[in-house]
């Protein structure tokens, strides 16, 4: 028979992390499974400046790196492969991977969420072109060009204070007339010569022959619309959930984010759901962290009540175990 | 699999009488070392059928621009010195479908 976990997690970003440290801590055996990237959203972010601790060596790749050496340390294993499908039927519940599956008896969904797309014609085509949701990524393409950031959120002011490290100049193009960014970040962009505001705008069309050569913008108060040339355009404007593989296996809200209680259990028993995945009003690392230490507290606790006993590791990772 | 740059860019990929693969990548660019070792891992399995070079952007930058790549990860084939196809951005480029455009181009 195959082994059977005591928990699967899905997504390998701060919330799958962290609930596969607290699970490993608590002796359960724990795979995370993660497709692309290891710290997810976080392993794209430069400053983590939010993050308590990090305030020396911040950057989200590095924090992320750690966090999982930190999870390994303690005996989780870290899987890269792609999750296609579940089967949530039984007690035990089945992970569907692309060419294997897992069984565990607990399921952590932490997937996280995606960048949002802006919606605007031109912007699919001139991807990678000039049309960025990426600073990290992409920033330095731009030196000494001058680019627009849109969005309002921490997001698009914390990247365009970053973007200013290669760009000449930053526009941010805003829907409203003030931003949601938290004040200290808002208050760094102002004081940036680099960066300017357009506010209660909005992006039309995304042009350019093969590149991005420029914008048409829509003032929304006064219709007034105008040209605006630029070199890049880097989107800002929310994220949205990766949830495709869990419809119809666990109850989302209508924006197809993961609906689940305080202790992070879903509609089915035995599947919990961390992070930015969720419904929630916050979505940082920290409450990503959290989530994902709370779910793996209560896939034990369900384990305890429904299992006779835990699988305990393997005696010779035991000595690794403070 | 073959690293080019500015110096040998022209001879190998635009030159090249066969598909050339381009992956271009960066040094600051997370999700195109996240699917690095999938790319060699098919440049093993594919390398004799299609040539596949992996482009360094944080070193040739305007390099990456004359080619109107101005986002990572970005693969490219060329055929005679064209780009006949591309695709860019984390979501779209994974193991699997840098997998189905190398089986596009093998004969």
């Amino acid at each position: 028979m195959s082994k059977i976990y005591d928990v699967a997690i899905i997504g390998g970003g701060p919330a799958g992390l962290s609930a596969g440290l607290y699970a490993s801590r608590s002796k359960m055996s724990a795979v995370i499974i993660e497709k692309g990237k290891w710290g997810g959203q976080t392993a794209t972010t430069e400053e983590l400046e939010n993050y308590p601790g990090s305030m020396e060596n911040p950057t989200g790749p590095k924090v992320t790196e750690r966090m999982k050496a930190q999870a390994e340390e303690f005996g989780t294993e870290c899987l890269k492969d792609e999750v296609i499908g579940f089967d949530f039927s039984g007690k035990i519940k089945i992970v569907k991977l692309s060419k294997s599956e897992i069984k565990a008896k607990t399921v952590i969904y932490a997937t996280g969420a995606r960048p949002m797309l802006l919606g605007a014609p031109g912007e699919v085509e001139l991807r990678g072109k000039g049309v960025s949701y990426c600073a990290t990524c992409d920033g330095d393409f731009f030196t000494e060009l001058e680019i627009v950031a849109i969005g309002g959120g921490d997001a698009a002011v914390e990247e365009s204070i970053y973007l200013t490290k290669f760009a000449d100049k930053v526009t941010i193009i805003h829907r409203r007339d003030e931003f949601r960014a938290a004040k200290s970040i808002v208050e760094k962009a102002m004081q940036n010569d680099k960066i300017s505001v357009i506010w209660n705008t909005v992006v039309e069309e995304i042009y350019g022959d093969g590149i991005v050569e420029g914008v048409k913008l829509k003032n929304i108060v006064t219709g007034e619309q105008t040209d605006f040339k630029t070199d890049g355009v880097f989107v800002f404007v929310g994220t949205k959930p990766i949830t495709e593989i869990a419809k119809g296996h666990i109850e989302l809200d209508a924006k197809g984010y993961v609906i689940a209680d305080e202790e992070m259990r879903t509609s089915v028993e035995g599947v919990f759901a961390a992070g930015d995945v969720r419904v929630k009003s916050l979505r940082q690392v920290i409450t990503a962290c959290a989530d994902g230490a709370i779910a793996a507290v209560n896939a034990e606790r369900y384990i305890e009540k429904n299992f006779e006993h835990i699988t305990l590791p393997d005696a010779k990772k035991e000595g690794g175990w403070v | 699999m073959l690293e080019v740059d500015k110096d040998n860019f022209e001879a190998e990929v635009l030159q090249a009488s066969e598909a050339v693969l381009v992956d271009f990548w960066g040094e600051k660019c997370e999700p195109c070392k996240a699917l690095m070792p999938d790319v060699h891992r098919l440049a093993e399995k594919y390398g004799d059928q299609l040539k596949m070079c992996k482009l360094n952007t944080s070193e040739n930058r305007r390099l990456a621009i004359s080619q109107k790549v101005l986002g990572l990860p970005t693969f490219v084939v060329y055929k005679a010195g064209e780009k006949v196809k591309e695709i860019s951005g984390a979501e779209n480029c994974s193991p699997d479908s840098v997998e189905a455009l190398i089986k596009e181009f093998i004969k």
